[in-house]
């Protein structure tokens, strides 16, 4: 069993299978679907627990599919540098309630990723300890990152 | 001392040491700094949302403006990217090309970081001497891709153009002579009072929180993390060559300059190995539908005009998935998120930039320490700001 389904059943096993709305692979690569409620909990145990020690946090980015009854989708790209092992997170959520539990405290890392996601598509991230737009001004109105956002 | 005794200083967006629009809002104690405050996003271009109005392959030229001392690198990423989502394969003489370009610029834009960080701390003849190595990889550049710094030279699907032969020949020319200036460079530095004053246990970040702050590349390294995507995730020819990964212990600036130093070196065997064993062929795949036909045939095959219009016209589609690749880019992990829709466009790109996230450790590096020492930090983080701000 490779490390990355070691991962999904230590995931089932301790908060069961509902917690993993779905599981998707391409090009070798394994997406997990996680409820947004239990993002917090997901992440701390593939950071924390010794067997899978995800504790480099790539990436984190939006994508917004506006046809979709959950607007949002956030992007957890994550590595265990000991394990040499890459897993996607993902958590959808609703366009009017965007909002998330902030994963900074445990990966420190994504402070800036959440301030880019919620300045480009409004998403946002609950606890973070610094919620401001990043690379648009703060008086900026909208999101650019949006699909309805006109690109000119 | 009160709060209200802080002195707010404003450094950059326009300011020598910032390498680039920078800005950065300090609150000193006397001398001391308590909190550094980065505000980014001067130079946003919006590119990953430019890139979802093209067709994959026009995406190529908008990479290069990233970082733009390693356009390369950025090319390399994300055709990189798109070849994984379409599973195409790339001949070996085209694997073996990008190999050599990548490690190319890993050593033009640490020389250009080299200088400029040896400059900020006042060593200014190091300037001198590493542009003028640096002029020579821009030559290189000039020859094999007709031009200096946005080369687009990468396609998905292989090259735009082989390289010609005088390439190899000066290539190798500036391979030979390439160690004998590191040495040079390091009578400058590596024992100088003045420099080991100003580097060492300046800006020191452990080994955990380097990890958890997410800072890739070189200054990781230099924590004592010795990751390195070549050889952890081996992309393109990687493994087939001989190279010893970077580190050092400390992870304080002066150590972040041992390891661009030596990495400058093993650059150069990766190179001289490539070199010796590039096989002969084709430089792109056999994909009519990705890749452009040579030009040549557009006159006189009916088949290869075809696809040609169909390219430029449509462009082509991969199927509905997504990918993530990283590459070791001279600056760290840099990282394309490519989400298609099964259209011609990107549906979304998402750049991990390196000097994004390293530039988030600054406050860590920096606070506690003197105004002084922050100069010296910066640049030894080695941040461009076209990536940082995309």
């Amino acid at each position: 069993m490779s490390k990355e389904h070691a991962a999904i059943e230590k995931i089932k096993e301790r908060f069961g299978e509902k917690v993993i709305i779905e599981t998707k692979e391409f090009r070798n690569e394994i997406t997990l679907v996680v409820a947004a409620d239990a993002i917090l909990d997901v992440a701390r145990l593939l950071k924390e627990e010794p067997t899978l020690d995800y504790s480099f946090l790539s990436d984190i980015c939006g994508v917004d599919w506006p046809n979709r009854s959950e607007r949002f989708e956030v992007v957890y790209n994550i590595y265990s540098i000991r394990h040499n092992s890459r897993l996607r997170l993902k958590v959808r959520v609703k366009e009017n309630e965007p909002s998330l539990p902030s994963v900074t405290p445990i990966w420190p890392t994504a402070n800036w990723h959440e301030r880019e996601a919620f300045d480009m598509f409004g998403i946002e991230f609950v606890g973070h300890p610094d919620p401001r737009r990043i690379l648009n001004p703060d008086d900026f109105t909208g999101f650019p990152y949006r699909k309805d956002f006109p690109i000119r | 001392m009160a709060a209200s005794e802080r002195m707010i200083l404003n450094i950059g967006p326009q300011h020598p040491s910032t390498h680039g629009v920078l800005r950065l809002v300090v609150e000193l104690e006397g001398e001391t700094i308590v909190k550094i405050t980065p505000h980014i996003g001067y130079l946003h271009r919006a590119i990953e949302k430019l890139c979802e109005t093209k067709t994959y392959q026009q995406c190529i030229p908008l990479t290069d403006r990233l970082d733009y001392l390693a356009p390369l690198s950025n090319n390399l990423g994300y055709v990189l990217a798109v070849e994984k989502l379409l599973g195409l394969e790339i001949p070996g003489r085209a694997q073996y090309l990008r190999v050599i370009m990548a490690e190319l610029t890993r050593i033009s834009s640490h020389l250009i970081w080299l200088g400029t960080h040896a400059m900020d701390i006042g060593a200014i003849t190091m300037f001198l001497y590493t542009f003028r190595e640096r002029e020579t990889t821009y030559d290189l550049f000039d020859l094999a891709h007709g031009a200096r710094m946005n080369v687009s030279y990468m396609r998905v699907g292989g090259l735009a153009r082989d390289v010609p032969g005088e390439f190899f020949q000066r290539l190798d020319a500036f391979l030979d002579d390439l160690p004998k200036r590191i040495d040079e460079y390091e009578t400058l530095l590596t024992k100088n009072r003045i420099w080991l004053n100003r580097t060492r246990g300046v800006g020191v970040l452990s080994a955990e929180d380097a990890v958890s702050l997410g800072v890739s590349g070189p200054n990781l390294r230099a924590s004592g993390v010795g990751w390195d995507i070549r050889k952890a995730c081996p992309y393109s020819a990687y493994g087939e060559f001989d190279f010893k990964i970077a580190t050092a212990h400390n992870g304080d600036v002066y150590d972040r300059y041992l390891v661009r130093l030596i990495e400058m070196r093993e650059s150069t065997k990766i190179i001289q190995q490539a070199l010796s064993i590039l096989p002969e062929g084709p430089i792109v795949a056999d994909a009519p539908k990705v890749v452009f036909p040579p030009k040549h045939l557009l006159s006189s095959d009916m088949e290869s005009m075809i696809h040609h219009f169909k390219l430029v016209a449509e462009g082509f589609s991969p199927p509905e998935g997504e990918c993530y690749v990283s590459i070791e880019a001279p600056k760290g992990e840099l990282g394309f998120y490519v989400v298609s829709d099964g259209g011609p466009h990107p549906y979304r790109v998402k750049v991990r930039a390196p000097s994004f996230v390293n530039l988030q450790a600054l406050s860590k590096m920096a606070e506690g320490r003197l105004i002084a020492d922050l100069v010296a930090i910066i640049g030894s983080i080695d941040i461009v700001l076209g990536e940082v701000d995309r």
